[in-house]
């Protein structure tokens, strides 16, 4: 479809010890790699597509191949079969300088264990993509300095991600992402090491940049609460298919099979309890009942 | 015993092959052995130009810049002042100058061999029986070839002492290539680095304190092999050390050990020191 900043179609990816020339229509091929011990089908016949401006949520539990997949839309693993486009640009087709300039220029990705150099201070650390691009360096550090701004680092420029805490270097991870201006941006669980009142903070954050940037996102986690909060569509995703796709709140109120169901359940307890207590709340205001609340 | 009838000697034929070399390419071998030993010679020349106190206090700066620690800086400083106390200056010089242009030539061929043998798994499966047999094998079985090869004197002994210790700089340049963590050379690649991009920006930088390790190595094992490239008339302190032997006179060779150990704890303090500056987790 024109106009979609991520179209992926029957995309599959298999991690595999021996050389194998993937096939769809090998059924029986197919069969024996799910029965082997030396292949993994991590990525198994996804098509969707993402709209400007969207923020789209991937939610499985680990080893759903959540990972996997985003790593395919950069071609950072190889792709088995199927296609993926971005911006127009059909990632699959390219060769390694077409891939590299892509990389460059149409997507900025920050990754959940941060990725950062540790021989770079922050400020060479956001300014590395801009570097391998080869923008002048005053250049590239003046819009280093802006960014930081953004995520509220400006002070810490001169700081080496060790004497950082885990927050504080993802923001510079996303420091990092956002100084590339692409127009989509990729996130691989970006706040799953950070405890959580921090990563309440940054999913905030988040939101607030999204309102002032209007990026694409794509963003990979494995927390119903996140999904829920950051996303305007999410898929579901289990061993490497998507099993739902929808508004986080039809996935809430209609899932589709027993897996997703049990993923909404913990949430639908949290909030029956809060309604049962507010609703005890308004019967005997006197009582109080917050003791309780676990 | 071994079967008779399997008896089969290759050293004839490894004479031959050498004499061959010596006989067909002797002239190759001449002008490469006196660029070497031009190298060696200039090098000697500048250590002999430079004033005792000179180096005692370019040791001092280095030990203050390696180790921040005075009494160590002091103390570093003041151990090679005994080399000049027994009157063995000139031939720790001479040593100096052999180790220095060994570690020099080995850096400029090993590093980039390591290098090598990280990007390619077939380059570095086929090199590193090579690397183990080229030390594990006596060092005295390739003085020999060098000398017929090389004449006798410094040359043989910088090619020996190259031999023996180019393996821990290689090795070390290519483990600290690979242990570089997988998530950081992602997001490298991620952002669009090429592979030359990626090795230079991430890859060498963070096998920084490997490959200093390896340089340390290099240069202590360089400088134990210089006792036995005395043999083939290096001088230096090695050969101070044989002729102290041959006269069985234990204080001579006293003296020079323990020269040799002076220079070797100044050399390995400082680099060592030095490659702990280089590591970005302390930073």
């Amino acid at each position: 479809m024109a106009g979609n900043v991520i179209d992926v179609k029957e995309l599959w990816k298999v991690y595999s010890k021996k050389d194998i020339n993937f096939n769809i229509e090998d059924e029986e091929m197919i069969e024996s790699l799910d029965k082997s011990s030396d292949s993994v089908v991590a990525v198994r016949d996804v098509t969707f597509s993402v709209k400007p401006g969207e923020v789209f949520i991937v939610m499985g539990l680990s080893g759903s191949g959540k990972s996997t997949l985003i790593r395919c839309l950069l071609r950072l693993v190889d792709i088995s079969w199927g296609s993926v486009t971005i911006n127009g640009q059909d990632v699959t087709a390219m060769n390694k300088k077409e891939l590299t300039e892509f990389r460059r220029n149409q997507a900025a990705m920050v990754f959940q264990h941060y990725g950062l150099l540790p021989h770079r201070t922050v400020l060479e650390n956001v300014t590395f993509g801009l570097k391998l691009r080869g923008v002048p360096r005053k250049e590239r550090r003046e819009r280093a300095r802006e960014t930081l701004k953004i995520v509220g680092l400006e002070k810490w420029d001169d700081y080496y991600p060790a004497s950082l805490s885990g927050g504080m270097r993802q923001r510079v991870g996303i420091a990092r992402a956002l100084v590339a201006d692409a127009p989509l941006l990729l996130m691989d669980e970006p706040f799953s090491g950070l405890d959580p009142l921090i990563r309440r903070e940054m999913q905030d954050e988040l939101v607030r940049i999204q309102e002032e940037l209007h990026k694409t996102i794509f963003f990979v986690t494995h927390d119903l609460d996140e999904a829920m909060r950051l996303g305007d569509r999410m898929a579901v995703m289990r061993n490497g298919e998507i099993v739902q796709i929808g508004k986080p709140a039809q996935v809430f109120a209609n899932p589709a099979d027993d897996y997703v169901a049990r993923f909404v359940q913990d949430k639908r307890e949290e909030i029956r309890k809060t309604d049962e207590q507010m609703a005890a709340l308004a019967e005997h205001p006197e009582e109080d009942v917050t003791d309780d609340v676990s | 015993m071994f079967p008779e009838a399997w008896k089969y000697s290759v050293a004839k034929s490894v004479n031959q092959a050498i004499r061959w070399l010596l006989n067909t390419h002797g002239s190759a071998f001449d002008s490469f052995s006196s660029g070497i030993l031009g190298l060696l010679l200039w090098v000697q020349g500048v250590l002999v130009s430079i004033p005792w106190w000179g180096y005692i206090a370019f040791i001092a700066v280095m030990a203050w810049v390696a180790t921040r620690k005075i009494i160590p800086s002091i103390v570093l400083a003041v151990l090679p002042v005994f080399i000049g106390m027994f009157g063995l200056w000139h031939l720790a010089l001479e040593t100096l100058a052999l180790v220095i242009t060994s570690v020099v030539i080995a850096l400029a061929i090993g590093i980039p061999m390591g290098v090598l043998m990280a990007e390619a798994k077939y380059f570095a499966e086929f090199i590193k029986p090579v690397l183990d047999a080229m030390q594990t094998m006596p060092s005295f079985v390739y003085l020999i070839p060098a000398m017929m090869l090389f004449g006798l004197g410094k040359v043989p002994a910088v090619i020996a002492t190259l031999i023996y210790a180019l393996p821990p700089v290689m090795r070390l340049t290519c483990l600290g290539l690979q242990q570089v963590p997988k998530p950081v050379q992602e997001a490298a690649l991620a952002y669009g680095a090429t592979r030359w991009q990626l090795l230079q920006e991430v890859r060498i930088p963070l096998a920084m304190p490997s490959i200093l390790a390896g340089v340390n190595q290099t240069t202590m094992m360089a400088l134990a092999m210089v006792v036995i490239a005395s043999m083939i008339g290096a001088r230096g302190l090695g050969q101070e050390v044989l002729m102290a032997i041959n006269r069985i006179d234990v204080g001579r060779g006293f003296e020079a050990g323990i020269s040799i150990v002076i220079m070797g704890i100044v050399i390995d303090r400082i680099t060592q020191g030095l490659a702990r500056r280089w590591d970005p987790n302390r930073k």
